[in-house]
């Protein structure tokens, strides 16, 4: 079974944090995944950076531009990752924007994603249909699970038709917003939230987007399996360093 | 083979929607309205109206003497420079402030490179008391003073777009951004034929009125609908999608693309996309650009800000791709000569990026008796200063 289904099952409410790969330093990117493990993390998102992040706010923007100018690219990234399966165990998900896997090559990145260990693909820019028409087969046969996203303002059909697609789990994004906004949740995002839980989907959901201490990990997480902090941590790596992990992630639970 | 884009938003293998979720409902609210909405004759009388009176359509098809003597062949002009505004841009701002009237929308969000798509996108907004927010790369903001005050006095908010290279592809990354942010009561009046379905086939159909026109200007001066050759600059590719759409499908009347090449095609710093880009995605389009062998999007390069943009709309990629059109790139030197001597031979000071047209004769031969109409797709006013540095005037 996929890491991340295996994960699914676990009876704890999920905490997968989002990072740059190339960011702060270009090397850092293995030493991240270990300690966030190591802190009790429970699934990462690593970011391929890309030049034009158009769901990105400021923080992630910026961290991709370092990233990018540090010297991060596609094969550098599977390169520094070739032996992560020999330390850590938790599902490692691969995020980023289609351009960069479509250069290298649909099937080719797939590939190396599972030669790697890499359990599933968030890729926002690349829609549903376009997926299930021309990528899913290359997808599966590589034990990839893609992940879709819903938004408030996805309506009820579609989200039925990203269930029906899903095989994982169904990325929430908490409102209206690109990454990183710092508005907390309100009356809005109480009400989506209950009103996805009442929808009874069969694949569980992970809120993200707009996630950044205790508080907003514990409102998303009241109805949906999990919650994916990204700019916060971010950030906390921009201020504290790598050697500030630890305290991140007892920050938040 | 249709060169019209199909029910998917597809040119050939180009165009789709490659959008993050939080941007469908905006596109698909859209995508089911559009074609009803322009088909609509309420719309259609009020669009044709402001057109009318308000931008001065028709623009003339005028007949440029002294220039086809020169060339000797039979050069026309389709005199979109005299649009209220100064371009071409007008026409599709138009078609979209009514649109965004329809759909309910109460605020109005654009990007901008040199400031035409901005202050046309202003001044509709101006007429039809809407709120108008325009994206505009800081770098910019700082090369094109005289249209940021425009946008200004016209009573629209520039908001500066501090990421990545700070000019136009940054700009409309903050324009989609802003439209991410604000789902429900904003319209993004996109400036070219790029851009998630519907967008370039909308676009295409708003500025379809130059070659409607040309089409019966023609044929009461010649005799015929159709020209030999229509020609145009391509930046995104509106004011070519403009001239072009009603021949699309008419394979005796040849297109003629020009992209700026910028110093040289081999200098890296380029514009000219066809020459330089391969099949990607960029702002939601399956197209062509320029990027790196990573799949990075590179920053081009022009003289002219209009036509400074890594892509192409998708019509223009598969017309490249299929052979339907002849792509020719022109150089900054070779665009500046050109607009002096179309200056001085007809008395009309182009905009740079047209000027990227007019310099097409040294790379091909027409007969004597060819029509070529080209597109005069903006006034060279907002350009005096690049000209006079350049030209030392
Ligand atoms: C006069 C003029 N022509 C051409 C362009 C290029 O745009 P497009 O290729 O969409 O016509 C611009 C853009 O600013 C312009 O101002």
């Amino acid at each position: 079974m996929n890491r991340i289904n295996q994960k699914l099952q676990e009876n704890k409410k999920l905490l997968s944090i989002y990072f740059t790969a190339g960011y702060p330093a270009l090397n850092d990117t293995v030493r991240i995944i270990q300690d966030l493990e190591k802190h009790g993390v429970d699934m990462i998102e690593i970011g391929l950076p890309f030049s034009d992040p158009l769901a990105d706010g400021p923080t992630i923007q910026e961290s991709s531009t370092a990233a990018l100018q540090n010297g991060m690219h596609t094969e550098l990234l599977f390169e520094q990752l070739k032996d992560i399966r020999k330390t850590v165990s938790i599902p490692l998900i691969v995020m980023g924007y289609f351009n960069p896997m479509l250069q290298y090559g649909v099937e080719a990145f797939c590939k190396k994603c599972h030669d790697i260990g890499i359990d599933g693909i968030i890729m926002p820019d690349l829609p549903l249909d376009v997926y299930q028409e021309e990528y899913e087969d290359i997808f599966k046969k590589n034990g990839l699970i893609n992940v879709f996203l819903i938004t408030p303002q996805t309506s009820k059909e579609r989200i039925r038709q990203i269930d029906a697609a899903s095989e994982g789990f169904i990325y929430m994004v908490s409102s209206a917003s690109v990454t990183g906004s710092q508005s907390g949740f309100g009356n809005t995002q109480t009400d989506y939230f209950e009103r996805i839980a009442a929808m009874q989907l069969k694949n569980q959901q992970i809120v993200g987007f707009g996630i950044s201490n205790s508080e907003t990990f514990e409102a998303a997480t009241k109805t949906a399996k999990g919650a994916i902090i990204g700019s916060a941590f971010i950030k906390h790596l921009t201020k504290q360093g790598v050697d500030g992990i630890a305290d991140f992630v007892q920050s938040i639970r | 083979m249709s060169y019209h884009a199909n029910e998917k938003g597809y040119y050939g293998e180009f165009g789709g929607a490659f959008i993050p979720e939080m941007l469908y409902p905006n596109t698909e609210e859209l995508r089911q309205n559009y074609l009803r909405i322009m088909q609509d004759p309420s719309f259609k009388k009020e669009f044709d109206q402001l057109l009318k009176d308000y931008v001065g359509r028709p623009t003339p098809l005028y007949f440029a003497e002294r220039l086809s003597n020169k060339y000797k062949t039979k050069i026309y002009l389709k005199r979109e420079d005299l649009c209220h505004t100064g371009a071409h841009k007008v026409n599709n701002t138009i078609g979209q402030i009514l649109m965004a009237k329809k759909l309910g929308k109460n605020r109005i969000i654009a990007e901008t490179g040199a400031g035409q798509h901005g202050v046309a996108t202003a001044t509709v907004c101006a007429l039809m008391g809407i709120e108008c927010v325009v994206y505009m790369g800081e770098i910019d903001i700082a090369r094109q003073a005289p249209n940021v005050a425009r946008m200004k006095m016209l009573g629209a908010e520039v908001r500066p777009a501090l990421s990545g290279s700070r000019t136009l592809k940054d700009a409309t990354n903050e324009a989609i951004r802003d439209w991410i942010n604000n789902p429900v009561n904003t319209h993004y009046i996109i400036g070219s034929v790029v851009g998630p379905h519907p967008y370039p086939d909308m676009v295409a159909r708003f500025q379809s009125v130059i070659s409607e026109e040309v089409k019966w200007q023609l044929k009461e001066k010649e005799g015929r609908e159709q020209p030999d050759y229509v020609v145009a600059c391509v930046g995104g590719g509106s004011n070519a999608a403009g001239i072009y759409y009603q021949y699309l499908d008419t394979p005796e009347v040849g297109i003629i693309a020009v992209e700026a090449a910028g110093k040289g095609i081999d200098t890296g710093e380029s514009a000219a996309t066809s020459a330089l880009g391969k099949v990607g995605i960029i702002h939601g389009s399956k197209t062509l650009l320029m990027q790196t062998q990573d799949g990075q999007i590179t920053e081009p390069y022009s003289i002219s800000a209009g036509l400074d943009y890594p892509g192409v709309g998708p019509m223009h990629a598969h017309l490249f791709k299929s052979g339907r059109g002849e792509f020719i790139s022109i150089t900054d030197d070779e665009a500046m000569t050109a607009g002096l001597e179309v200056s001085q031979l007809e008395g009309i000071i182009p905009a740079i990026e047209t000027s990227h047209a007019f310099a097409i004769f040294d790379h091909k031969q027409f007969k004597e008796d060819d029509v070529v109409v080209i597109n005069l797709s903006g006034r060279g006013d907002k350009d005096l200063n690049t000209y006079i540095d350049y030209f030392k005037l």
